[in-house]
């Protein structure tokens, strides 16, 4: 087929279509690239940086960058790993994490790309930044504090929800999300079931009634790291 | 009253066609005419333009002119960079508060003044600046601070403040103004004359490929400061599928230390145009757009007759110059005080009406720009060397500065040396000679390319200015003994931390965390390991990044520290007794010691 090409990323050839994000060549053919902004359902956002990988020695987010014939790209490197983690570790110090008691432990992507870059303490001095929490919904919080602006809430709520709950507002470090309505949460059209409240990848927009129902153990990272599920593609394309 | 702000809204948005790409003029216009984009005007807006509250309220929040707070009838920005600082804004920031009775980011009770701080507004060269409304006072002393506050109080308007106008064009009744242009060399392609429409005639005589061609030829590159070949990126443009194209001229000199466009805006504002029009027939476009920053509104008025006269020469709208097929005008996109407006993807989210995001490449703008359109953004004084190549020749034009640097560069001079102002030199002067022209004898360090340049020292003197050699858009600020490499970075710092849009991670949080770090060595309280930290931290930012301002925020830190390392060594010091000398135990306990409502025991003093 005409519109295959191919491409090489930490050595190993990866066959591609022609429009495709290096993101999504890479998980088809299972190898991780990390991330916190990109979703599987959304466009890419490219503002976390995590993804950084090399492109031709070039730094290029993996969630927005077009693969191209013969390009050759690097994710694996000390480097690079170590640029994710200084990026994980900004957002630790940015908001307020309290890991040990936040709900979403363990099934929290912050948290578990934290683990799996073997991120201990932060390098960086915590700021304590002061945000703010709404609980005014009914059905639903939201705790500024663990909020990573990673726009998925804003993205899912406009691209898969058909509404415009969220938007950010203000700049640089006084860049947070704010909602549609002249009040607080309760004044805009979100509901429980909205994807913007599912794809929430840390515990910033939480559903109510709902903490700790899995027990430790069982959560989703609990037993294995974060891009597994990518990962395991790789055994099923190797057999393919 | 409620229902007087709720019709006036909405027809200041069916004036801008309840089209919500407009935006931008459409907040500036009830910032103006009300002193705020209160939560109701937001709301209206929102439903004339079928757009959500949000949305609005996500613009207004970005620039620093539009705010959801009342602002006073008369709000005066006080510009807080650092040549200003070196020429004593302090005392006229104290003279300010003493008449007012206010702090800076407060208003008086009577709602008739606001005192703000704000970054460069592009008058280095005669500060300490400041901008009443839409007017500029430039040259201030604390005697002066109290007269301007005194006229405004019995005039009740900014126009009285000009008794005093500048030279040039500022004198013109439409731009009114005390800025004064302080051109000190002018060079043959800038600052020379030329007759409106000539350069024009010329390019339609010829196919609009060869006008590309002739671009390439004089290998111009881009004056903004990236140095991007201007023929070549026209030739994408031009070559992109569109219905239309377009041209923008980005005319939003934001770097503190530039003020260069200042002087074309004001001086050879034909010569703009006539540079802009050219593009728009080598790419195909119909449509033009200058993006004018916020701080350059004063201008607008004058820059408006211009673009008429030139509609009345047939030097715009339809078929120029008797060209059949040849359609393009020019409209006027205000700003609204945005440093990152100023990178072209910005630029284009902020033409679009929203807030000024840079956009994710690829798409290039020559692909998919303003209202995906293919777009052409080129800095103002790029334009200006367009049409002069046309008139004189693309070899005329590549005899001058370096093999590959061709023509000339405006440089706009501040700091420490009797000759600031706008000088046009050809590329490839050295850093020391164009020190000697600026009057400049005791420089112990020069800002060149303003803070996302570089900081370099005596041992850099004898390189040269062109894009392989000591790259600059324009900014060169110059420091002498008495300044300190560290404050000076540090100041840079504070502005990009400000400037920062706030998208990404590294820009957002890391900039922060450099400055906080060199406050901390600042402070005497920095250890050795804190270089590496800054080193490391700096390339984290300068490597992941999204957009210019993130990629070379770094660059004060990073150039300081690797041309006056001795600065930052002579602070620091090792840390012998194990103790964290940043951590204050007072300050960590004050929250503690406020909820219990006593003082520590063990930590009373």
């Amino acid at each position: 087929m005409s519109d295959k090409i191919k491409f090489t990323m930490d050595g190993v050839e990866i066959e591609a279509t022609q429009g495709q994000t290096i993101m999504q060549a890479a998980d088809e053919a299972g190898m991780y690239i990390p991330r916190l902004c990109a979703h599987k359902d959304l466009l890419p956002f490219g503002s976390c940086r995590v993804c950084t990988v090399m492109v031709n020695d070039r730094p290029q987010t993996a969630c927005t960058q077009p693969v191209s014939p013969g390009m050759s790209v690097e994710s694996e490197t000390e480097e690079l790993n170590d640029i994710r983690r200084s990026i994980v570790e900004m957002l630790f110090v940015e908001g307020n994490h309290y890991c040990p008691f936040c709900e979403k432990s363990g099934n929290c992507e912050l948290q578990a790309l934290g683990y799996r870059l073997g991120m201990l303490a932060p390098r960086y001095p915590y700021m304590f930044n002061k945000h703010d929490v709404d609980a005014s919904h009914p059905d639903i919080y939201i705790d500024h504090n663990r909020c990573i602006l990673c726009a998925r809430c804003v993205r899912s709520s406009k691209e898969l929800d058909g509404k415009n709950v969220f938007q950010f507002v203000g700049r640089g470090i006084h860049k947070r999300v704010a909602f549609n309505s002249d009040t607080d949460l309760s004044g805009t059209d979100v509901s429980v079931t909205d994807k913007a409240i599912e794809n929430c990848p840390v515990g910033a927009i939480l559903k109510k009634r709902s903490a700790y129902a899995v027990p430790i153990g069982k959560r989703k990272y609990d037993s294995q790291p974060l891009g597994s599920d990518i990962e395991s593609r790789k055994a099923a394309v190797k057999q393919g | 009253m409620a229902e007087n702000l709720e019709t006036a809204v909405k027809q200041i948005c069916r004036k801008n066609g309840n089209d919500r790409t407009r935006m931008m003029d459409i907040v500036r216009e009830v910032q103006d005419r009300f002193g705020q984009v209160s939560s109701q005007a937001m709301n209206t807006i929102a439903r004339a333009v079928n757009s959500h509250r949000v949305e609005v309220e996500s613009v207004v929040s970005f620039y620093s002119f539009l705010s959801e707070e009342p602002k006073g009838k008369f709000v005066i920005r006080l510009c807080n960079d650092i040549i200003d600082k070196m020429q004593g804004v302090e005392k006229v920031a104290e003279a300010f508060r003493e008449e007012l009775g206010i702090d800076f980011g407060e208003s008086t009770s009577d709602g008739k003044f606001t005192l703000e701080w704000t970054p460069c507004i592009g008058m280095c060269d005669q500060a300490p600046a400041a901008l009443v409304n839409n007017k500029v006072v430039t040259r201030l002393s604390s005697d002066s601070a109290r007269e301007i506050v005194k006229s405004l109080k019995q005039n009740g308007d900014e126009d009285h403040l000009m008794h005093m106008l500048g030279d040039g064009n500022n004198a013109d009744p439409l731009v009114n103004s005390m800025v004064n242009n302080n051109i000190r060399e002018r060079g043959p392609v800038v600052f020379a004359d030329l007759e409106p429409g000539t350069a024009i005639h010329k390019a339609l005589s010829m196919s609009a490929v060869e006008v590309i061609k002739d671009v390439k030829t004089a290998r111009l590159r881009g004056r903004g400061g990236a140095g991007f070949p201007t023929g070549m990126k026209w030739e994408f443009t031009r070559a992109a599928s569109g219905s239309d194209k377009v041209v923008i001229c980005n005319a939003d000199e934001g770097e503190p230390g530039t003020f260069k466009d200042r002087t074309i805006l004001t001086e050879k504002p034909d010569l703009l145009f006539e540079g802009m029009t050219i593009a728009g027939y080598a790419i195909g476009a119909r449509t033009g757009v200058l993006y004018l920053r916020g701080e350059y509104a004063y201008l607008r008025p004058f820059l408006e007759r211009i673009l008429a006269q030139r509609r009345n020469k047939n030097l715009l709208g339809m078929s120029i110059l008797g060209k059949a097929g040849f359609d393009f005008d020019i409209r006027i996109q205000m700003g609204a005080g945005a440093y990152v407006c100023g990178e072209e993807t910005a630029l284009i989210s902020s033409c679009e009406g929203l807030r000024g995001d840079p956009k994710n490449r690829p798409p290039f703008p020559a692909q998919k720009g303003y209202l995906t359109l293919p777009t052409s953004v080129n800095n103002v004084e790029t334009f200006c060397c367009v049409a002069r190549i046309l008139d004189k020749g693309a070899g005329w034009f590549a005899e001058m500065g370096s093999a590959g640097s061709t023509g000339t560069k405006l440089l706009s001079i501040s700091g420490d040396c009797t000759r600031p102002g706008v000088y046009e030199l050809e590329f490839g002067i050295t850093v020391s000679e164009m020190l000697e022209k600026a009057g400049a004898e005791n420089a112990y360090a020069v800002q060149v390319g303003g803070p996302s340049g570089q900081l370099i020292g005596e041992a850099d003197f004898h390189r040269k200015i062109c894009y392989d050699d000591v790259a600059t858009g324009g900014a060169v600020m110059i420091f002498n003994r008495d300044r300190n490499p560290l404050e000076i970075a540090h100041e840079f710092m504070e502005f990009f931390c400000e400037e920062s849009c706030g998208y990404c991670t590294p820009c957002r949080v890391g900039n922060e965390l450099l400055k906080q770090r060199l406050e901390a060595i600042i402070a005497g309280k920095g250890t050795p390991e804190d270089l590496d930290y800054l080193e490391q931290l700096g390339k984290t930012v300068a490597v992941a990044s999204r957009c210019g301002l993130g990629q070379t925020s770094s660059n004060p830190v990073r150039t300081s520290l690797k041309n006056f390392r001795g600065e930052y060594e002579k602070l620091v010091r090792e840390n012998s007794d194990g103790m964290q000398r940043t951590f204050d135990i007072h300050k960590a306990l004050a929250a503690g010691e406020d909820l219990q409502g006593r003082k520590s025991v063990i930590y009373a003093d």
